[in-house]
């Protein structure tokens, strides 16, 4: 697929506004459809796309596989942190009235910083399953020549 | 009426599919119709005004997923095997849970019924609050990550762990063996034919 001429200009079309796209759709699901789990599949989809049409090696050098590991945790950690946070603030685990003056307000900061948890997790999920899974078969042959046949 | 009516087309659009995927054995037309039935099964969430589920469908399941079962295919043959077991026990699994779930349909309410069990307990308290109090129109998302954020907590890590599980059988497993023995590492061949 690498020297199709249509697919990479299309996908270098597409690679900038797919990931725009999902940025809407992670801070715009207070107020429409979506949230964290779609914005995190469709900025994922934009990095596979990419990986897809010119290989999972230069895919890498834009989004390293360590960070891409990292980042799943980061996703967690930035969720169970807001619990922590609201915690010292004086209420309950995840309890996002305490997170601002005005209980709406912080509701709105607590769903949106949770949202950004799931989104992280999940778009750097998404992209380690694939980098594991059509990597796969190239760290096997490289690695273990002759691959066992 | 329209509802039902692309609700009909829809279904009969997914059997035919579905049929499709049971006697086709290329599987590289298995893996491009299972993505079409999941866009397909998008759609019925549209038309079922579950828009969030069909964003998460279509992407997930016609897209990702779609994307997985091409690259896990890479290490396959290209054509599904002929099986020499006998297809009486399957079948007779496949009907008997198929006759349970019809049956199970009777006992639900019908769509949409304001009076269902499900929507007489939490949920008038999160739609008429969502708006009202927090100021967050999507009720979907309120209830994702307010009213049940213990839940969306713990289905972030199962995600997380899930990555992790990926991680660590296929890549961590793989160069922990590659250090001591370089030539040939069983534990990735198993299961593979030669």
């Amino acid at each position: 697929m690498k020297d199709n001429p249509i697919l990479r200009v299309a996908t270098k079309i597409l690679f900038a506004p797919t990931i725009v796209y999902g940025l809407y759709v992670q801070f715009h699901g207070d107020y429409g459809p979506g949230g964290g789990f779609q914005a995190g599949v469709i900025v994922a989809a934009a990095f596979v796309l990419h990986g897809l049409i010119f290989g999972i090696a230069s895919t890498k050098k834009v989004a390293p596989p360590y960070i891409v590991n990292t980042l799943m945790a980061v996703g967690v950690l930035v969720y169970g942190g807001v619990g922590v946070a609201s915690m010292l603030l004086g209420g309950l685990y995840l309890d996002y009235n305490v997170l601002a003056t005005k209980p709406a307000t912080g509701q709105h900061i607590g769903i949106i910083l949770v949202e950004f948890g799931v989104g992280l997790t999940v778009a750097s999920t998404v992209l380690a399953l694939f980098y594991t899974f059509a990597g796969f078969d190239e760290t096997r042959q490289k690695k273990m020549e002759p691959p066992h046949v | 009426m329209t509802v039902l009516i692309i609700d009909i087309v829809l279904v009969s659009c997914m059997m035919a599919v579905a049929l499709m995927v049971a006697t086709n054995r290329r599987l590289f037309s298995v893996v491009v119709m299972t993505g079409a039935y999941s866009f397909i099964s998008a759609a019925m969430f549209v038309n079922l005004d579950a828009v969030d589920v069909a964003f998460t469908e279509a992407a997930v399941g016609a897209g990702f997923t779609t994307v997985l079962y091409l690259a896990a295919m890479t290490c396959l043959p290209r054509e599904e095997g002929r099986g020499k077991s006998l297809i009486a026990m399957p079948l007779l699994v496949c009907v008997l849970t198929g006759t349970l779930l019809l049956w199970a349909v009777v006992y639900l309410p019908p769509l949409g019924d304001a009076a269902a069990p499900a929507h007489l307990h939490v949920a008038p308290r999160y739609l008429a609050e969502s708006d009202a109090v927090l100021h967050i129109p999507n009720v979907v998302t309120t209830v994702l990550a307010s009213y049940r954020g213990f839940d969306t907590l713990g289905e972030t890590i199962v995600i997380f762990t899930a990555g992790l599980g990926v991680l660590l059988i296929l890549t961590g497993t793989s160069l922990k063996a590659n250090k001591t023995n370089p030539k040939i590492n069983p534990k990735i061949n198993q299961g593979r034919k030669p």
